[in-house]
């Protein structure tokens, strides 16, 4: 009896009508497409998109060129040159992301003993030149000021949890 | 010269030209392209002449599976062409003979009987079926030739398929009767298994 | 002459009322595709290009149109640019014997039924002469796949056929609709059915659509046969796919499922017999061709062959048997009047 009825449902082609109506149910069921620049999908303060250099509220910047972020980049993105500034403190001369080789895996940010590097929710850019995937001090510290609210924002929030 | 006759002389010259392209060009595979091409223009003379079930049986059957069987064989052999054409002039008189005694005998029968009704062939009314014609001819007339042709044709199949079966008892094969009756039951056993508390689970490390 | 010249003109004429509707169709059939397939994959499908996306296929068209053709070097120049247009060839010309309507055919011939069949087995050819002309590893592979493929369920299509015309009593087209004139009933869908289920899965066969898509095979042999096309040649062989699809749907709604005749017969307005019905059968199988597509995995090769030879082929000897024995007992309401027009 089992057998045939394994044998009907085999020539009814009984398990390919199961998968049609399974497909068949999906046509009506709501559809989830988040339609990209109209809508947006809501985002972690934990998000890691472009890099900035923080400031303090001075008005001064918070990197001392301790280099650690350069040391733990496993992409070897960052580049840094350090010298004492004329007031004597130790400063960056130059602090370099190359885009191209980041892969924001965000360890630059956690190995940050000032909170200085941090990664920013922006994720929306683009490069019209070569060279522009280089994100230089200048750049980094523009996006840190431009930024600002939102990132003291984010690190408050993901404070309790560290 | 009547319409009919300019397109009779096109598909001729084309069947012409491509059966010699057949024999002369190397590539095995534009051969049988022209081959191809000579039965799409014989098959284009026969609707001319009103035989449009033979016309269209032949791209059919010729065409559409014959050759594609031939260009699958053609297309997967590796012939090197220099040992084909080393005994021509060997096989020249052989050969010359064969197509000479073919002539012979087409002209002889084409000649005796038909080649003058062949030139008069009657025109048909609007509501005469050639494919009628044919299956009434087939299956009274004709009906022990066709049956012993089929008959033929179905030994010709079943000594192919023995000249080419092979008994290989180490080879594996599948059993997709078996594979397809195989219930979900057979092959997977779905085991109960009661939820372990997390406090009377293994010591796990100190969360913060 | 003149009345020659204007024969020729209606008849030009004819051909393009039949063409550009047709194109127009292949053009939507891809938009339709995406959007089925994406609504069955929960997404929305094509949707920025015009209202809704209505304009997409243009823009696709507009984009195939400007890219180049590049020829491999070591193609055979004349067989791989002929090859589209192989392909292309049949799948418009057997749009000739098709009736839209009762007397509404472009070549009225006794022998359409095998005239569509020859066709049909014709488009191969562009199939196997793209995968050898180009000369890549990956298309002979297709080309090879697809041959053995097509010769394959060419025959269990055939002996369907034979099936349809054993029950309508004639090769022409219009004569096996006529046939089945009556209710849904008296459609050969239901006397013929395990014909009509072998004749449209061949039909999924015969155009390479999914699941039976091995010449294309994207993950295994990249693209198969047209790997090596692009732009507009490799539109046409998009164009030959759907036009092929359409005419496989076509052909369904009129040998089983009454071309042109209502569901509804008897019925006054609804009864009627119209070109919209012949249209909306085929839209419906046209949508199972991309209802498969959104639902099977591809079929293994070995597997194809032999549901082919072993499973389709016996099938459809089998049910020709159970429905000669039909015609001789005249079962009603299907062959009794099919019986009496053979015996006259």
């Amino acid at each position: 009896m089992g057998r045939l009825k394994a044998y009907l449902k085999s020539f009814m082609l009984w398990e390919l009508l199961l998968g049609l109506r399974l497909t068949g149910r999906y046509l009506f069921a709501p559809k989830i497409t988040v339609q990209y620049p109209d809508e947006k999908t809501p985002q972690s303060f934990r998000f890691r998109g472009l890099h900035a250099l923080r400031r303090y509220p001075n008005g001064e910047e918070r990197c001392i060129a301790c280099k650690l972020c350069e040391a733990v980049c496993p992409a070897l993105a960052i580049t840094i040159e350090a010298a004492p500034r004329a007031d004597g403190t130790r400063r960056t001369t130059r602090y370099e992301i190359d885009l191209f080789k980041c892969i924001f895996c965000g360890f630059c940010e956690e190995s940050c003993p000032v909170d200085s590097i941090v990664e920013t929710r922006v994720y929306e850019y683009h490069f019209e030149q070569r060279g522009e995937q280089i994100m230089t001090k200048d750049k980094l510290l523009a996006m840190g000021d431009k930024y600002e609210a939102q990132i003291a924002a984010d690190r408050a929030a993901d404070a309790p949890y560290r | 010269m009547t319409f009919e006759k300019f397109v009779f002389y096109v598909f001729a010259l084309i069947t012409v030209y491509a059966a010699f392209r057949v024999i002369t060009v190397r590539n095995p595979v534009h051969a049988v392209l022209h081959l191809v091409l000579a039965f799409f223009s014989s098959a284009g003379i026969w609707l001319l002449a009103e035989a449009e079930f033979l016309g269209i049986t032949l791209v059919l059957v010729y065409v559409g599976a014959v050759m594609v069987l031939f260009l699958f064989v053609v297309m997967m052999l590796d012939v090197n062409l220099a040992p084909l054409r080393e005994g021509f002039v060997r096989y020249l008189p052989v050969g010359g003979a064969i197509g000479g005694l073919m002539i012979l005998e087409m002209s002889l029968i084409l000649a005796s009987r038909h080649f003058a009704a062949a030139k008069a062939l009657p025109p048909h009314g609007p509501h005469y079926s050639n494919t009628r014609e044919l299956g009434a001819l087939l299956y009274t007339d004709y009906a022990y030739p066709f049956e012993i042709a089929a008959f033929i044709l179905l030994v010709a199949i079943v000594a192919a398929i023995a000249l080419t079966l092979r008994r290989r008892p180490d080879a594996r094969r599948q059993q997709v009767g078996e594979q397809v009756r195989v219930r979900r039951q057979d092959r997977v056993r779905l085991v109960a298994m009661a939820a372990e508390s997390r406090s009377a689970g293994p010591a796990e490390e100190e969360g913060s | 002459m003149v009345e020659t010249i204007w024969q020729v003109l209606l008849i030009l004429i004819k051909i393009v009322v039949i063409l550009v509707p047709l194109m127009l169709g292949v053009a939507y059939l891809t938009y339709a595709e995406r959007k089925i397939i994406g609504y069955m994959q929960v997404r929305i499908g094509p949707n920025r290009v015009g209202p809704r996306g209505w304009l997409q296929p243009i823009a696709d068209a507009m984009k195939l149109l400007m890219k180049e053709i590049i020829v491999p070097s070591n193609a055979n120049r004349f067989l791989f640019v002929i090859a589209p247009m192989l392909s292309l060839g049949p799948a418009l010309a057997a749009w000739a014997v098709i009736p839209f309507g009762d007397g509404m055919v472009l070549a009225d011939i006794d022998a359409g039924l095998l005239y569509v069949l020859a066709l049909s087995s014709l488009g191969v050819y562009g199939v196997i002469i793209a995968g050898w002309a180009a000369n890549s590893k990956y298309g002979l592979l297709g080309a090879m796949r697809s041959a053995a493929q097509m010769v394959a369920y060419e025959i269990a299509m055939g002996f369907a056929l034979v099936g349809v015309l054993m029950a309508a009593g004639s090769l022409n087209l219009g004569a096996i609709v006529r046939a089945q004139a009556g209710g849904v009933l008296h459609w050969f869908w239901l006397p013929l059915l395990p014909l009509f289920l072998v004749y449209f899965i061949s039909g999924v066969a015969e155009t390479n659509r999914a699941p039976f898509d091995v010449a294309e095979g994207e993950s295994e042999i990249v693209a198969g046969f047209h790997v090596e096309y692009s732009g507009m040649a490799f539109a046409v062989f998009f164009l030959a796919e759907y036009a092929n699809m359409i005419l496989i749907a076509a052909l369904t709604a009129i040998m089983f499922a009454g071309g042109w005749l209502s569901p509804f017969a008897g019925i006054p307005v609804l009864g009627a017999p119209s070109l919209l019905w012949l249209l909306a059968k085929t839209a419906f199988f046209l949508f199972f061709f991309l209802w498969f597509r959104a639902t099977f995995p591809r079929y293994r090769y070995d597997q194809i062959m032999r549901l082919g030879w072993k499973v389709f082929i016996p099938l459809t000897i089998v049910w020709l048997l159970v429905e000669g024995v039909a015609i001789m007992a005249r079962v009603g309401p299907w062959f009794d009047h099919a019986a009496a027009a053979a015996g006259s």
